[in-house]
C-alpha cells in the first residue's frame, strides 16, 4: 500500500510534468510540419542543388541520436549566447529532427499521388505554386496522416529524454520523485501509464481526422477501391 | 473563315538522348477547324500535344497565339496561354480530392480570381453543358470514365480556351462509354471549337475532321482533307493505316 500512496503523492507533479511533455512534441510537431513539408516540396520539385541541400540536412538529423544532439544543440546555445532553457532547446532540437522524419512522411505521400495531378494544374493556367498549394498538398496531407500519427508517437517517447537537459517533463518529475522514495517500479510504471494514455488519446483523435477528412473512393493507397 | 490562324506551332524537336520523338513539326490551325493527329503508338502524338502547350518543353521550336508568338521561358506568360489553349487527357487526370464541381471551379477561382459564388455559378453551367448536373457533388472516384472524362471537358471549357487539345479522349474508355464523349467533341464542333485531336476513331474522323495529319516516327509524314488521304482511289499511307486498323 506503501507504493501506491508515493504514486498518489507524485501523480500531480507527474501530470504537471505532461503538459510540459506535451508542450515539447507539440513545439515539434508543429516546426517539424511547417519545415518538414517545406523541406518535401523542395525534394520533389526542386532543382539538383536544392534537393541535395535537403538530402544533407535529412542525413545529418537521421544519422545523430537524439541524445547527441541535445548536448550539441544545449552546446550551441551556450556558444552563441542563447537564453539556456532546457525547454527552449528540446523543442527547438526535437523540431529539427522531427523535420527530417516529417519531410519524408510528405515526400511519400506526394509522390503517391496519382500521376499528372501537376500537369493537369499547370495545363489549366497554374502557376506551380499555386498547383502545389490547391492540388497537391491537400491530397498529400490526407495521406499522411497515419505516418504522421506514427510521428507523433514516436517524439512523444523521443521526448522522454529531454531531462538529460533538466527539462522539467514527465521523466524529470518521475525520476526525481524516485530518487527520493526509491519507490521505482510503482513510479516508472505510472510514468509508463501516462505516456501510454497520451499515445492513445492523439492517435485516436487522429484517425477521426482521418475519416473526417476521407474522400469517397479514394485510399490512402492514392488509388480507388473496388 | 478568316485569314490569320489562331494557333500555329512552327519546326516543333525534341530529342531525348539520341533518339528523336519529333523532328520539325509544324501545325496551323484556324477558327472552327478540327484537326486530327493520326498514326502508330510511339509515333510522337502525344509529345507533340504536349509540347503544343509546353506541358513537355521542345528543344526548338515557336508557338503563335492569334498572330503571336508566345515567350514560353516567361512563366507569367506561359500561364496565360495555357488558359487559352486547354487540354484533354487520355486519363482524364481529374483532381482526385475535388467533387466534380470544384474540379471545375477551381482554376476559376486560382487562375481567374473569381470569387467562389462566381466560380460555382459557371461550373453548373459547364457541367450541365456536358450532361453532369445530377453529378456535381461527387467525387472522380465516384464517376464512370465516360463521366469523368466529360468532366474534364467541362473544367477545360471553362477557362473559355480559344482551342482544345484532345490526346487519345476515349482510348481508356470502355466501349459503350466511347459515344457519350465522342457526343460531347462532336456538339463542340458544331458550335466552332477549334480543336486537335490525337486519336484512332478512324470513323468518327472521316465525318467530322477537316484535316487529317498522319505522324510516323516523330515526323509528319502527310496531311490533308479526309476525303483526299482517305478517298476511295487515294494512295496515301494514312489510307494503308486506316486498312490496316479495319482488318484487325
Amino acid at each position: 500500500m506503501h507504493s501506491l500512496s508515493v504514486v498518489i503523492g507524485a501523480l500531480p507533479s507527474i501530470l504537471s510534468g505532461s503538459l510540459v511533455t506535451l508542450g515539447i512534441v507539440f513545439a515539434a510537431l508543429g516546426i517539424g510540419f511547417v519545415l518538414g513539408l517545406s523541406l518535401a516540396i523542395v525534394q520533389v520539385y526542386g532543382n539538383a542543388w536544392q534537393r541535395a541541400l535537403v538530402h544533407v540536412y535529412i542525413w545529418f538529423f537521421r544519422g545523430f541520436p537524439i541524445l547527441v544532439l541535445l548536448f550539441l544543440g544545449y552546446g550551441l546555445f551556450v556558444a552563441l549566447g542563447l537564453p539556456v532553457k532546457p525547454f527552449l532547446i528540446s523543442c527547438v532540437v526535437l523540431g529539427l529532427t522531427s523535420t527530417a522524419y516529417q519531410s519524408q512522411i510528405f515526400r511519400g505521400a506526394i509522390l503517391s499521388l496519382r500521376p499528372g495531378q501537376m500537369q493537369a494544374a499547370r495545363a489549366l493556367g497554374m502557376r506551380d505554386g499555386q498547383a502545389i498549394r490547391s492540388i497537391v498538398i491537400p491530397q498529400a496531407l490526407r495521406l499522411s496522416i497515419p505516418g504522421w500519427s506514427n510521428e507523433y508517437s514516436i517524439l512523444l517517447k523521443d521526448s522522454a529524454i529531454c531531462f538529460v537537459l533538466g527539462t522539467q517533463d514527465i521523466m524529470a518529475r518521475t525520476a526525481f520523485a524516485a530518487a527520493r522514495t526509491h519507490e521505482h517500479l510503482a513510479l516508472y510504471a505510472a510514468a509508463g501509464a501516462v505516456y501510454l494514455v497520451l499515445t492513445l488519446i492523439i492517435v485516436k483523435l487522429l484517425a477521426k481526422l482521418e475519416q473526417r477528412l476521407h474522400i469517397p473512393g479514394y485510399t490512402s493507397a492514392g488509388g480507388e477501391t473496388l | 473563315m478568316n485569314d490569320q490562324a489562331i494557333l500555329t506551332v512552327q519546326d516543333i524537336s525534341l530529342r531525348v538522348g539520341d533518339k528523336t520523338i519529333l523532328s520539325n513539326c509544324s501545325l496551323s490551325l484556324h477558327k472552327g477547324e478540327l484537326k486530327v493527329l493520326i498514326g502508330p503508338s510511339g509515333a510522337g502524338k502525344s509529345t507533340f500535344l504536349q509540347c503544343i502547350n509546353v506541358l513537355t518543353v521542345p528543344d526548338t521550336g515557336s508557338i503563335f497565339l492569334e498572330g503571336r508568338e508566345v515567350m514560353t521561358k516567361n512563366a507569367k506568360e506561359l500561364c496565360l496561354y495555357r488558359t487559352k489553349v486547354g487540354m484533354i487527357f487520355q486519363d482524364f487526370k481529374l483532381f482526385d480530392h475535388l467533387t466534380a464541381i470544384d474540379n471545375v471551379a477551381i482554376a476559376l477561382r486560382k487562375v481567374r480570381g473569381k470569387s467562389r459564388e462566381e466560380a460555382r455559378k459557371r461550373a453548373i453551367e459547364e457541367l450541365a453543358r456536358v450532361n453532369l448536373s445530377d453529378q456535381a457533388n461527387l467525387y472522380p472516384a465516384q464517376l464512370s470514365g465516360g463521366q469523368k472524362q466529360r468532366v474534364a471537358f467541362a473544367r477545360a471549357l471553362a477557362m473559355d480556351p480559344l482551342v482544345l487539345l484532345l490526346d487519345e479522349p476515349t482510348s481508356a474508355l470502355d466501349p459503350e462509354l466511347v459515344g457519350e464523349v465522342l457526343a460531347v467533341i462532336r456538339d463542340l464542333a458544331a458550335h466552332g471549337m477549334t480543336m486537335i485531336m490525337a486519336t484512332h476513331q478512324m470513323d468518327f474522323i472521316r465525318a467530322i475532321s477537316s484535316e487529317i495529319i498522319f505522324m510516323e516516327q516523330g515526323h509528319i509524314v502527310e496531311q490533308g482533307p479526309p476525303e483526299a488521304l482517305l478517298g476511295d482511289t487515294a494512295q496515301s499511307r494514312t489510307k494503308q493505316f486506316y486498312n490496316s486498323l479495319a482488318t484487325v
